[in-house]
């Protein structure tokens, strides 16, 4: 710094080259839509028309590597068609999108995991009513199910998006080999097997369910899990639509043979500690023991595969592998799952191009391709799969014989199924008896 | 850069609009008949801040006032969210955590502070005493949350800790334990956050204000035989009294609003709600904005005469001086 004689001269010469720096960098992130190289096929956009410098504000709940999974699934519609899309993903997606909504700073396009919150949002009149094309997209590559989460007393609403297979059940081959243990084929076997571990001196089960204010989350798949198996499907449905209270004894069962595995010492939490460390452990990490050995058996939709450390090997003889949470019989196939539905609150016409986009057979296979994902999604094409378990979870939820059923939590409403429904979880494995806790979940359901 | 561009643009004009709504009152005060013109300097200048005030607090308060009164739907429902308040258990336990905080995080900051300001007073390296208690104030409540989340953190007995805490009690041969989890401890250790950050605040005013102290009533108390503890009451105490008001009180108003801590760390859950946390919850995530009023309404009938007490004092001093 000798060079420079007058101290003076610093300051402004700092402002410049950071002025500098700033301007160099927004540069480059406009450069992004011009693109170098004129690679994407457009022809696939041509329907979608062009919108040159138009924007398009997206917000959801996904963030960080399936974010960029995500973006990347429509960058060449935004080369293609000249639409930026601005997208925000935040953990407090659920809460912040309803402040957004009633200060009237909403996002353009809103990604619902909830079809019980985006119900909330349209029935108070913040969401508009779908396009007809979108409709149209979605009756021809969707399920009359998939449609009916996105329609809300009788108008449609919300295009699907990506799905998950919840229930499964995530282990180390390896580990199951070298123990001469057998994947189980009914819930009977699964206790046996739990047991057969847990005298060997491994704890059979792991588990965590701190994800910050929506701690107790996952432990709602595992109670709808044991509805959908041990109470069947119209339970189900009666449960999810309150024709049968929360309380309802098939329920409490349910809610008591989950707590045969969560609420007993001998069976958790590998890794981790007790009982009560499921509530303080992050559901990011809570599967790692299985990788380690310290824990034989994690429960966790198909999205855990991200969450596995880097350089695990998924597949039916490798490092992980993963087993749908048996029923009572053997063979039976009842599952639950989750997934995404976009709708808009506002209106226009690059806004209608984004979400035919997003209702399409490309947006699904370009995503899939990418992995850690899958959907519903009739036109999908399985074998773009990036692995052998999403495309048998592809090929489940295509399937004819099983009987879906979406999670329940996300279908009840708001007060429910993204808040009592979670503290009741917590204050369960927290030691609250299941009576209390279903008495007190029933009392707060809105009439 | 079209965005850079614009946003400054936007600024220029927003300030250009400012000076040129001020010049026009300043004009307008300068033309007004002399009979009047002292009223309407007043006038004039308090106006813009008065509309302001009322667009952005005093509606905005009415409308909640009124919100305490309905329902989900928005249909008035009289009392019915007072007495939920009042009777349901969960709610109940909110309002008793709020006490506990109120009651414990002024005064233990405040006795905490006091007794540290004193101590260091005139000490060998005093000023890096005061900042290493000083500095939690700097750290965000978010963050200060965050930080002891790592400190508090559990771990069965067969693995290895990760949590500070937890770790020093295994060195003494103790078993670890779940700090957050069991109630009602969990609220005091949360509480220990708050006063964490809030003993550096208390032990920099003071400390000022035992510097002010008239070095001749020091000298005499001690010419008079007083001791260390006699001058501490006698001389030290009634001299900061303002002072100890003005802290006391503004702790108590932070505690009374606290938010950050109680969500990053428990959300809430395991009985340890406090008022402006069920506030949210309710509001935004159960969807019940008339319950999240009725607590919004109770927590500012709490704060108000905190508030006022706090200014009488202030106007006293000054009237003093």
């Amino acid at each position: 710094m000798a060079n420079i004689r007058s101290k003076k001269a610093v300051l402004p010469l700092a402002a410049l080259s950071v002025l500098a720096l700033t301007l160099s960098a927004c540069g480059g992130s406009e450069g992004d839509g011009g693109g170098e190289e004129p690679a994407a096929n457009c022809s696939a956009y041509e329907e979608y028309g062009t919108f040159e410098g138009e924007e398009v504000s997206v917000y959801s709940t996904i963030t960080d590597s399936e974010q960029d999974l995500l973006e990347n699934s429509w960058a060449d519609f935004e080369e293609c068609t000249g639409i930026e899309v601005a997208y925000e993903g935040s953990n407090e997606f659920e809460t912040q999108v309803l402040v957004r909504a009633q200060a009237g700073n909403p996002p353009d396009v809103a990604i619902f995991p909830q079809p019980g919150l985006l119900a909330a949002q349209a029935r108070e009149g913040y969401i508009k009513p779908a396009p007809p094309e979108v409709e149209a997209l979605v009756d021809e590559n969707w399920s009359e199910d998939w449609k009916s989460y996105g329609t809300v007393d009788g108008t449609f609403y919300a295009a699907p998006m990506l799905a998950s297979v919840k229930g499964y059940v995530w282990y180390s081959p390896t580990t199951f080999e070298e123990n001469g243990w057998e994947v189980p084929a009914t819930w009977d076997e699964m206790m046996e097997l739990s047991q057969t571990i847990a005298d060997s001196g491994i704890k059979p089960w792991c588990a965590g369910f701190e994800s910050g204010e929506a701690t107790g989350w996952p432990g709602t798949d595992w109670i709808e899990d044991v509805v959908l198996r041990q109470a069947g499907p119209e339970v189900y449905d009666q449960w999810v639509a309150h024709e049968i209270p929360f309380n309802d004894p098939q329920i409490t069962e349910a809610w008591n043979t989950v707590g045969d595995i969560l609420k007993n010492e001998e069976f958790v939490n590998g890794g981790f500690g007790d009982v009560r460390s499921i509530i303080s452990t992050n559901v990011d990490v809570a599967g790692d023991p299985v990788v380690e050995g310290e824990c034989a058996m994690y429960h966790q939709a198909t999205f855990q595969a991200a969450n596995w450390p880097e350089g695990t090997d998924i597949s039916e003889n490798g490092d992980i592998w993963a087993f749908i949470t048996p029923g009572e019989e053997a063979g039976s196939s009842a599952i639950t799952g989750g997934g995404e539905f976009v709708a808009a609150y506002n209106e226009g016409e690059p806004i209608t191009a984004f979400l035919s986009y997003m209702a399409s057979a490309e947006f699904a296979n370009n995503r899939v391709e990418q992995g850690g994902a899958i959907s519903a999604n009739q036109g999908l094409d399985a074998s773009l799969a990036s692995s052998d378990l999403d495309r048998q979870s592809i090929e489940l939820l295509q399937s004819e014989e099983t009987v879906f059923r979406f999670d329940a939590s996300d279908l009840m409403p708001g007060a429910v199924g993204a808040n009592s429904f979670w503290s009741g979880i917590v204050e369960w494995i927290n030691g609250t008896p299941t009576e209390e806790v279903v008495d007190t979940i029933e009392s707060s359901w809105p009439e | 850069m079209e965005d850079v561009g614009e946003k400054f643009l936007q600024v220029v004009i927003a300030l250009a609009i400012f000076a040129a709504i001020i010049g026009l009152i300043m004009l307008l005060v300068d033309r007004a008949p002399k009979s009047f013109r002292d009223k309407a300097t007043i006038i004039g200048f308090l106006a813009p801040a008065g509309i302001l005030l009322t667009v952005g607090m005093v509606w905005p308060a009415v409308q909640t006032t009124f919100l305490a009164f309905t329902d989900r739907d928005g249909n008035v429902n009289g009392l019915d969210n007072f007495i939920w308040m009042f009777t349901e258990p969960t709610a109940l336990v909110t309002l008793r955590n709020t006490v506990l905080w109120v009651i414990l995080v002024p005064t233990i900051s405040t006795i905490v502070g006091l007794v540290y300001a004193v101590f260091i007073d005139k000490a060998h390296g005093e000023r890096v005493l005061k900042a290493l208690v000083f500095m939690p104030m700097a750290i965000s409540m978010v963050g200060a949350g965050i930080i002891w989340n790592f400190m508090y953190a559990y771990r069965g007995t067969e693995q290895d800790q990760i949590g500070l805490v937890n770790q020093i009690l295994v060195w003494f041969g103790g078993e670890p334990r779940q700090f957050l989890l069991d109630a009602p401890w969990n609220t005091f250790f949360l509480i220990v956050v708050m006063v964490w950050i809030q003993v550096g605040f208390a032990m920099v005013v003071l400390s000022a204000a035992i510097k002010g102290i008239p070095a001749d009533i020091v000298e005499a108390s001690r010419l008079d035989g007083a001791t260390a503890w006699q001058q501490f009451w006698s001389v030290t105490i009634p001299s900061i009294r303002g002072a100890l008001i003005v802290v006391v009180t503004t702790i108590t108003i932070i505690t009374l609003k606290v938010f950050d801590i109680v969500r990053t760390m428990t959300a809430g859950n395991y009985d340890t709600s406090v008022v402006a946390n069920e506030m949210y919850t309710q509001a935004f995530r159960a969807n019940e904005p008339g319950r999240g009023a009725a607590l919004a309404l109770v927590l500012f009938l709490m704060v108000l005469p905190v508030v006022l007490y706090n200014a009488r004092q202030l106007k006293k001093q000054k009237e003093i001086r």
